[in-house]
């Protein structure tokens, strides 16, 4: 008897402990990407465990299984995450929808140190919804030993028509060295990253002030039929199913001459452990054509809190130590320069040890600071964005859009037939979801 | 009168039949020996085959970063448990099915397979709604339910299959004897039923535990079984193929052993009752 009173006193003594300790220690569930910044994030996540006492579970998934994942959880209110990452895509249209809490007051965060365009992709109407945490834009890659070989120069600003000169003199089929390498499988984040720049510079929009579709234009027309044409005659066979690791693969083992894409890839390439032409590679800005702006794209990974977390104060916690100027010494730090996530703060670029082990920093830090998504388009446009446009209607058009641009590639469509396909399932969309009314 | 099968024959078709399973087993061979590579060797063109430095890298890396073993207890509490609620059920109306039909069990059959032909995006939001309502997001027991709701089509179908053949004079007999309904299906129906049954829960097994949807959209950290263990090694950005390898041998080796250990069984119930 006195046993089993001892034993309750004892269970009910623990009970009560754990819950005073559980009051002060919190656990936060974390939804990211399997991308290599993030991965160091959830290495070194574990000294800020350690120094706040709080845990964390991390749930990590493909890029477009956690877009479906977080949409699905997001739109519910289903609460099961306190941190997100997402897109510069999603950050302004969720938090116009108020399914994110706004970040403008997390303290002691230097706001100030953020690159101004970054954090302009990631607010609407002036209020920060997702912090940045790493960020990339497009520019041109290439193989400085096969330029000199050939006697040739990279202009700092080469232009489309140089590029296709330069692919012409450069492309080897018999050794598999093909001019110019871009993507080609179908996708809104796929072949329209490089694609949709390209629409910019050629002069094109999407739609007009009125929110009429304007795809199946000339300026669009001149775009498809360039990029039809280099991809075919010196671009790799079998492009329609090249996306980002397609394309860095061809282009780390020597197979590509330029390559147009994510700046992100320059750690990479730069990496003699995973790529054959480490030493030979150069970076220069992303190519123009008539209109000089929308030519760089823009992508920012970024972390952002749902409204329905019920941990906001331990959750923006994390957010500003792992966005922080500290976060960014630390990696400096265990993991070595080049392995800072690049593209959100000015102090990393004026960092001298960051500059020494990053040669394409200057590059890429351009390219981030000249991705306006306010300004990107030759002619008026009622939407932001550079390679995307900021409504929710754009993830079906642009996946369908994509597919006709893909199909024109692989032969299946005309050009025509791939821009009159995208004007009217674009029309059809954004007539039914009621803008220009 | 039956063709005589000449050996030449024989011996052709033991070959085209031993290429299209080596054709069919080649994608889980490539996965397990790209598992063992580098990333580079991962990606190198031409592909190497055996020639390259083989190792375990990868497996330490997706080691250190997911707790393995709690997603492998999450497949197995999912695929057995739904499996098993689900032959709660199945069971008998498989027997009130074959036993005694009425008008309408033809139709109520084929309704039941029509819930197979629903996409399930298409009703992820209610779903998600009524388990955040009831609390069941992210909990092995949400999972066993849906799962079992999802292929209990397929396992009233198979048992109805399987006790058709069983003749019913015998039920009746065991009636005649003074046995109850529960005896009646427990003591003469399941044990005359074993082949079938088993080869049912092999396969519901098997198909919870490939189940890549519900797991994904329904789990977050807790839950979470081995196709979400899978999908955090997959991306568009970066070199990943063999480390995404590693994580898949693992997460399919064991319903893999399991499946060639019950072969037998598997084989057995599946073409019972196809020639008659």
């Amino acid at each position: 008897m006195l046993n089993t009173r001892f034993m309750m006193g004892t269970v009910a003594g623990l009970a009560l402990l754990s819950g005073l300790t559980s009051a002060q220690a919190e656990e936060i569930t974390i939804a990211t990407v399997n991308n290599g910044d993030m991965i160091i994030m959830q290495e070194l996540s574990s000294i800020w465990e350690k120094e706040t006492g709080n845990t964390i579970n991390w749930v990590v998934l493909e890029e477009n299984v956690l877009r479906q994942r977080v949409t699905t959880d997001i739109a519910t209110g289903g609460g099961q995450y306190d941190v997100m990452t997402i897109g510069s895509y999603e950050a302004p249209i969720w938090g116009r929808q108020d399914w994110l809490s706004p970040l403008n007051d997390l303290p002691g965060f230097d706001y100030d140190d953020l690159i101004p365009t970054v954090a302009a992709n990631l607010s609407a109407e002036d209020t920060l919804y997702a912090v940045p945490f790493y960020a990339e834009s497009s520019f041109t890659l290439y193989r400085k030993d096969l330029f000199k070989q050939a006697g040739l120069t990279m202009p700092d600003q080469p232009t489309w028509d140089q590029i296709r000169d330069f692919a012409a003199k450069l492309t080897d089929k018999p050794n598999e060295v093909y001019g110019l390498c871009l993507r080609g499988k179908p996708g809104w984040g796929e072949n329209l990253f490089v694609f949709g720049t390209m629409v910019n510079t050629f002069g094109g929009r999407w739609f007009d002030e009125n929110w009429n579709t304007t795809i199946d234009t000339p300026e669009w027309k001149a775009a498809l039929d360039y990029y039809l044409d280099v991809m075919t005659k010196y671009g790799p066979p079998g492009a329609t199913s090249n996306g980002f690791n397609e394309n860095q693969t061809l282009f780390q083992t020597g197979k590509c001459a330029m390559w147009i894409d994510a700046t992100s890839a320059a750690g990479r390439v730069f990496d003699p452990a995973q790529s054959d032409v480490a030493d030979k590679v150069a970076f220069t800005a992303s190519p123009v054509a008539e209109v000089p702006k929308g030519n760089s794209a823009f992508w920012a990974w970024a972390l952002a809190v749902p409204a329905s977390s019920h941990k906001q104060d331990v959750a923006k916690e994390f957010i500003s130590w792992a966005t922080s100027a500290d976060y960014v010494a630390l990696v400096g730090k265990e993991k070595g320069w080049v392995a800072v996530p690049p593209g959100t703060r000015l102090s990393t670029y004026e960092n001298p040890d960051y500059i020494a082990a990053a040669p394409f920093a200057a590059t890429t830090l351009d390219a981030i600071e000249s991705a306006d998504p306010n300004d990107a388009t030759a002619q008026p446009v009622p939407y932001s964005g550079i390679q995307y446009v900021s409504i929710p209607e754009f993830q079906g058009i642009g996946t369908t859009v994509g597919q006709n641009i893909s199909a024109a590639l692989s032969g299946s469509m005309s050009a025509e037939q791939a821009l009159q396909s995208s004007q009217r399932s674009a029309e059809r969309e954004i007539r039914r979801a009621g803008y220009g009314n | 009168m039956a063709r005589a099968v000449t050996p030449q024959r024989k011996a052709l078709n033991t070959a085209i039949a031993a290429l299209i399973g080596a054709l069919i087993f080649f994608p889980i061979f490539w996965t397990v020996l790209t598992s063992f590579k580098t990333e580079t060797q991962a990606i190198a063109d031409p592909p190497v085959w055996f020639a390259f430095d083989w190792t375990l890298e990868n497996y330490t890396a997706v080691n250190q970063r997911s707790d393995y073993l709690l997603h492998f207890w999450n497949s197995v509490v999912i695929s057995v448990g739904s499996t098993l609620l689900g032959l709660m059920i199945a069971v008998p109306a498989a027997w009130a099915m074959a036993f005694v039909p009425g008008r309408r069990t033809k139709d109520i059959l084929m309704w039941m397979l029509s819930t197979k032909m629903l996409p399930s995006v298409g009703v992820l939001v209610p779903i998600y709604l009524l388990f955040r309502q009831l609390g069941l997001l992210d909990t092995r027991m949400g999972l066993v339910i849906v799962l079992t709701l999802i292929n209990l089509p397929i396992i009233i179908w198979m048992l109805y299959t399987y006790f058709r053949e069983i003749p019913g004079e015998i039920l009746e007999a065991a009636r005649m004897d003074g046995a109850s309904l529960r005896e009646e299906v427990t003591h003469v129906l399941l044990p005359m039923a074993v082949p079938g049954m088993a080869s049912t829960v092999l396969l519901n097994i098997i198909l919870a535990w490939n189940e890549a949807f519900w797991t994904l959209n329904l789990t977050a950290a807790k839950a979470a079984p081995l196709t979400a263990f899978i999908a955090s090694y997959s991306s568009p950005e970066g070199l990943f193929y063999a480390k995404l390898s590693a994580a898949s041998t693992m997460a399919i080796a064991p319903i893999l052993i399991m499946g060639w250990f019950s072969q037998k069984q598997l084989v057995r119930g599946l073409t019972f009752g196809a020639v008659k």
